[in-house]
């Protein structure tokens, strides 16, 4: 009795004035925790599937009927019939092969470029601290405007693609690499110089250990920058590849090849990206954080 | 009479700030005798980090030397063994792998490192957990895993930066008497640095109590209680008497803490 007295009274005192409601919270509705019910994962891919069948028989049907102009958007019959001519008679696998390949090279270069030399900057401030600025200003700077120079140094075949898709990974590297420099614990530098550690042996078994998830978790990103700059080289100016199809079926009106050179492009790209992710996955557990 | 096994001498800090010379350290002067387990306790900010900085050859003092074995040892690095108030286990290693780093540094084999370490880790508590990454373990076996690559680098002095301060009661327990037996099979000589009075007491056969403004000695203190020592000598007078006069020194040197900006000034 005397307890709830108290409690009474400070509730009284809590809210300021009169005797404490003790009814208030019973009026209230009772709510439940919201549920939402998930569905099994092949209802989703039916959806998705169903979507896309949709869109596409919408497409067909209203080029038939007229009501979307085939001259401009094509139509799905008409672009299935370019993809296989674009296979059995036309460039499709050297296109591929082009793209491929300068995407690869470049995305190569520009990661291990770009990495070192973020991990280089751990070796000395002033050396970070004057390079520093340069690289914000390429980072800044858009770097595709600068293709048509590209292409005039390096030429029209695939140096100038590899070109573009390094300057485009690079940076990119070489930022993330350094953010893990910088996110290193000074207290573990301090760890190895006091075990009587050499520079070299602070660098090889702590900071480009430490650094390794960094530099990996840029790989996806970067795969796909590389074909960016690989496809605008080749927009520009070039002589094979899927940005070249694209391009030279855009100027002569041949629309149903245009869609059939983005398809391709988005499947090599989707291959390129899960392979990617594949070796990124394994890396990362490599290197067991 | 022989060298003692560490000695600082006449060692001091100095920083300039914006507001002048600020004295970190006193001139400071310390004999650790080899196989002596020494504790220096004190407020923050009395210096006891920048002393084992000093030590491990990490800072230059702005005076004095270390002596180690009466030699000159003043801004080396790899004389003495020194741990963090972190683990700092690399979480790439595993637990192994991290223990033989010291080694490895010093130019062992890899192969040889781990043939070393290996019975040792199986000794002392960390049988199991070898070829573990260090993020499977409980706050108190990586504090052993860390120790334990402290004290498996060839050198004869440890100095060990308030190991067990993050760790609950009942573990650091647990760790002081795991220590205890490590330094009774190792004889190396220890300087340890810890804020609990008690543990210190239970640890050391000498406490250095310490004062701020500047970081110097106030008194050393000798634990006249025997070895092997049991939980239950903490309840002993002489146990009792040392704690209430580092207590007392303690709370004489900080009679109204200051705040921090004014101690920096």
């Amino acid at each position: 009795m005397a307890l709830q007295d108290t409690v009474a009274g400070l509730n009284a005192v809590e809210t300021g004035s009169g005797p404490p409601d003790i009814h208030r919270q019973s009026t209230r509705p009772a709510r439940r925790l919201p549920v939402q019910r998930a569905w099994p994962a092949w209802a989703i891919i039916a959806t998705q599937l169903g979507i896309l069948a949709g869109v596409i028989a919408a497409w067909e049907i209203g080029a038939r009927i007229g009501l979307v102009d085939a001259f401009f958007w094509s139509q799905p019959s008409a672009i299935a019939r370019t993809l296989v001519i674009f296979f059995t008679e036309g460039d499709a696998w050297t296109d591929i092969a082009f793209t491929f390949q300068s995407t690869i090279i470049g995305f190569a270069l520009g990661t291990t470029a770009g990495s070192g030399l973020g991990l280089s900057f751990w070796w000395s401030r002033n050396y970070a601290a004057i390079v520093q600025p340069y690289i914000i200003c390429f980072e800044s700077l858009p770097k595709l405007a600068l293709a048509p120079l590209v292409i005039l140094v390096f030429g029209l075949g695939l140096a100038s693609k590899i070109a573009i898709a390094t300057a485009l990974t690079l940076v990119v590297s070489t930022l993330t690499a350094y953010a893990g420099v910088k996110a290193l614990d000074p207290d573990s530098e301090k760890l190895f110089y006091s075990l009587g550690a050499s520079r070299f042996q602070v660098f090889r078994k702590l900071v480009v250990p430490f650094s390794l998830p960094w530099i990996i978790s840029v790989l996806r990103v970067n795969i796909g920058l590389a074909l960016t700059g690989a496809i605008v080289g080749e927009f520009i100016a070039s002589q094979h590849g899927l940005g070249r199809a694209i391009l030279y079926a855009g100027q002569t009106y041949d629309i149903a090849l245009v869609w059939v050179a983005v398809l391709v492009l988005s499947t090599l790209s989707i291959v390129m990206y899960l392979a990617v992710s594949w070796v990124e996955a394994l890396l990362q557990k490599g290197v067991n954080r | 009479m022989a060298d003692p096994k560490l000695r600082i001498d006449q060692v001091s800090m100095a920083f300039p700030t914006p507001a002048g010379h600020y004295q970190a350290l006193a001139p400071i002067t310390l004999d650790v005798p080899e196989g002596c387990f020494l504790s220096l306790i004190g407020p923050s900010g009395c210096g006891k980090s920048t002393i084992f900085n000093i030590v491990a050859g990490l800072q230059e003092p702005t005076s004095g030397r270390v002596m180690i074995d009466g030699l000159d040892a003043t801004g080396t690095i790899g004389r003495v063994g020194y741990m963090l108030q972190k683990d700092l286990l690399l979480p790439w290693r595993s637990v192994l792998d991290n223990v033989v780093l010291g080694m490895e540094i010093q130019g062992v084999s890899i192969p040889a490192a781990r043939k070393r370490a290996l019975p040792l880790l199986r000794r002392y508590g960390l049988s199991g957990f070898e070829h573990l990454h260090p993020r499977a373990l409980s706050g108190g076996m990586r504090q052993r895993a860390a120790l334990l690559r402290t004290l498996l680098l060839d050198t004869d002095i440890i100095l060990l930066d308030e190991p067990f301060g993050a760790l609950d009661a009942q573990t650091k327990l647990k760790m002081q008497e795991w220590l205890l037996q490590l330094w009774s099979d190792f004889r190396k000589t220890v300087v340890f640095v810890t804020h609990d009075v008690e543990e210190a007491i239970f640890l050391s056969d000498e406490i250095v109590v310490m004062g701020t403004r500047p970081g110097r000695i106030v008194e050393t203190i000798t634990v006249p209680v025997g070895r092997p020592r049991e939980r239950t000598s903490a309840l002993s007078s002489e146990f009792i008497k040392i704690k209430e006069r580092c207590l007392a020194l303690l709370s004489a040197d900080a009679p109204n803490d200051a705040p921090l900006r004014e101690r920096a000034a």
